[in-house]
């Protein structure tokens, strides 16, 4: 029976973690479908967390604090957009201030919260008659709202991105631009469209780390997860399931660390902790490595700024 | 009358200067608005930063003090960026060079006199450059994206850097986690009664080595010609393999000796969060700088005291992260600027040919 609800632990966490850097993951696939690459996803999810949890310990209002998160997401990919985009600069370069800048100031902004409690997240509910359900119930159907809405997202981008109209110009915006320009499509405003959307969800992933998994602030607390979830776009060539089994051997790694601990006290923790970023490292090197000349899914045009004169 | 952008083919050295200036000033006014956000005056709080930092000859020490790591670090970044490798490990390269440095005065021989302070520099460069090494290969052999490997690495430094300072390593009787007060045979001296550390001219003397580097020889043209055209080196018949282990050795090596400054000539001990994030504004100092060695060492002199400033201002209640954001800021603002470098806006009509 322990073993039993060891597992039931271990699943469930593997899931919390998941979906975590899943939001992330999802909107980067976007942005990165769309050519324009964002290495600033650990700051950018920084901002999420703190101004959800800033509106949530002045307001007590979860719904407006999940509304600031989004649109905090948002200016930042305004920004983000405006940079790559219009002024065609280096997306290493602005990933990086992004980064900078969020780890900065999400830390600037979130002195006064550090240390206060909000009392006010997305708590885990169950959902009726499918949580009833013995071992597969309390691992998939005693989650938070966040968790759900995740089980709709993953096959929405799934159809989005390899059944509809739109999917395909978003595939044809990362491989060749220049082509969807000719087609008459505005390459500029729908490259803005998807980096806006998918630093609104990265922002989300902050706020799955203060307003859901947790429930605190402290500066740097998403401590990797951004990198992890941008390394799991690559790793998971760009589509949204393979990156959902990703995210879940990744959050299934650190559960089991922090499990195993009880279990293994000898082991010094350090141990566990570093555990999925060596798991991260072999599994991209693995997953990415050109062993053999092999196609990769890579957008051809990521990275490239999209420039009308130079076509 | 429409405002058009039209493509400059070059700047000269004057605009860009005036033009970076201008949007430092810019991006002091963008942290203004934050701030404001949380209740402060940004004028006095600029007031204090500044007059604390740079108006005083301790403080100007001070930060060629600190500033010591993150020109190292800077320098290392830059040598890669130069070749397009995004090396955003000197965190964890810093953290290994200074975890190596230890283990040297543990466990190394005996050397005398100046001898002893070479071997512990090797050792820490060598720890750098290994841990950029285990990028270096996957990258060379299998094309493995360096950015995230080089970045996970750092996570996987900082814990070991932690652990061996709070278990093993660390010092008798004290609550914090570091090691032993370095032995003097190994602690780099002052220069004369400047209480400047020597390692400040061997820092610039490294800087002015890397500039000639890249200027006079063939190696530091490779590299320059691999970071401008990867296609055009290949068919030039440049190693590529080589030249990208070889810069990212290079890069981590001096992450690494940034570890060594700190631990032979600032803090005397290896200190469990001992980075502190110079390798992370070691990439802001060298994008900055756009490379050039010679600018890093200015760059990482202001950034630090920029850094120590707020250290000063949290004395009234405005957070420490005042520093990082407005490094963010300016790197922001920067970027932006660099567009206007090369692109002039024009007002009237459009040429012909010329589209909107």
């Amino acid at each position: 029976m322990n073993l039993f609800n060891l597992l039931i632990s271990l699943f469930s966490g593997a899931i919390v973690y998941a979906v975590s850097v899943m939001y992330a993951g999802i909107g980067e696939t976007f942005s990165e479908r769309a050519g324009i690459m964002n290495l600033g996803v650990e700051g950018i999810m920084l901002m999420g967390a703190v101004s959800g949890y800033i509106t949530a310990v002045h307001t007590q209002n979860l719904a407006l604090s999940f509304l600031v998160v989004i649109l905090t997401g948002a200016v930042f990919g305004l920004v983000f957009a405006f940079l790559t985009v219009t002024l065609q600069a280096d997306q290493t370069v602005c990933g990086m201030a992004m980064l900078t800048f969020g780890t900065g100031l999400s830390g600037f902004l979130g002195k006064d919260v550090s240390g206060v409690a909000a009392n006010l997240k997305f708590t885990t509910f169950k959902i009726p008659l499918l949580g009833d359900i013995p071992f597969i119930g309390p691992i998939f159907f005693q989650q938070n709202l966040l968790v759900y809405m995740m089980y709709i997202i993953v096959p929405l981008a799934m159809i989005y991105i390899y059944k509809t109209k739109w999917g395909l110009y978003l595939r044809a915006l990362g491989e060749n631009p220049a082509a969807l320009d000719s087609a008459g499509m505005n390459v500029f405003a729908m490259r803005y469209a998807y980096v806006i959307f998918g630093c609104a969800m990265i922002a989300i992933s902050g706020s799955c780390v203060t307003l859901a998994n947790t429930n605190f602030w402290s500066s740097g607390m998403t401590a990797g997860k951004g990198w992890i979830a941008f390394a799991l776009v690559a790793f998971s060539s760009w589509n949204p399931v393979k990156l959902m089994f990703g995210a879940l051997l990744f959050g299934f790694i650190s559960c089991l660390g922090s499990n195993l601990q009880i279990y293994l006290p000898s082991v010094p923790t350090e141990i566990y902790s570093a555990l999925p970023y060596i798991a991260t490292i072999v599994a991209f090197i693995l997953a990415t490595g050109n062993f053999r000349k092999k196609h990769t899914a890579q957008p051809a045009a990521l990275a490239k700024p999209y420039d009308r004169e130079s076509r | 009358m429409k405002l058009r952008l039209e493509r400059k083919s070059s700047s000269s050295g004057l605009f860009v200067f005036l033009n970076s200036v201008l949007f430092v000033a810019l991006a002091l006014v963008f942290s203004a608005i934050f701030i404001i956000a949380v209740g402060f005056n940004p004028l006095e709080v600029y007031g204090k930063m500044f007059s604390k930092a740079f108006l005083s000859a301790r403080g100007i020490r001070k930060a060629i003090e600190s500033g010591l790591p993150l020109m190292l670090c800077g320098l290392g970044v830059s040598i890669a960026f130069r070749m397009n490798l995004n090396n955003i490990g000197a965190e964890g390269q810093y953290a290994v060079g200074a975890i190596c440095g230890a283990a040297y005065v543990l466990y190394g021989p005996e050397l005398p006199g100046v001898l002893g302070i070479i071997a512990l520099a090797v050792c820490c460069f060598l720890g750098g450059a290994f841990w950029a090494m285990l990028c270096a290969l996957p990258k060379a052999y299998w094309d493995v994206d360096e950015s995230i490997t080089t970045l996970m690495l750092n996570y996987v430094a900082l814990i070991l850097l932690s652990y061996l300072c709070l278990g093993p390593w660390k010092a008798k009787g004290q609550n914090v986690g570091q090691t032993e007060k370095i032995p003097d045979i190994f602690a780099l001296p002052e220069i004369g009664e400047t209480k400047i550390s020597i390692a400040f001219p061997i820092v610039i003397l490294i800087a002015l080595l890397m500039f000639a580097f890249y200027k006079y020889t063939t190696s530091g043209y490779q590299i320059n010609v691999i970071g401008k055209s990867i296609n055009a080196a290949r068919y030039a018949g440049i190693n590529i393999k080589k030249n990208i282990m070889l810069v990212l050795a290079l890069s981590g090596g001096l992450a690494g000796l940034a570890g060594f400054v700190q631990y032979a000539a600032v803090t005397g001990r290896v200190q469990e969060n001992m980075p502190n994030n110079a390798g992370y504004t070691g990439i802001v100092i060298a994008y900055l700088a756009r490379f050039n060695p010679i600018v890093v060492i200015i760059v990482s002199i202001l950034f630090a005291g920029l850094q120590n400033s707020s250290a000063t201002v949290q004395v009234m209640g405005v957070p420490a992260q005042i520093a990082t954001m407005m490094q963010g800021a300016i790197m922001v603002v920067v970027i932006a600027g660099d567009f206007f470098q090369r692109y002039r806006i024009v007002l009237g009509d459009k040429k012909k040919g010329g589209k909107n």
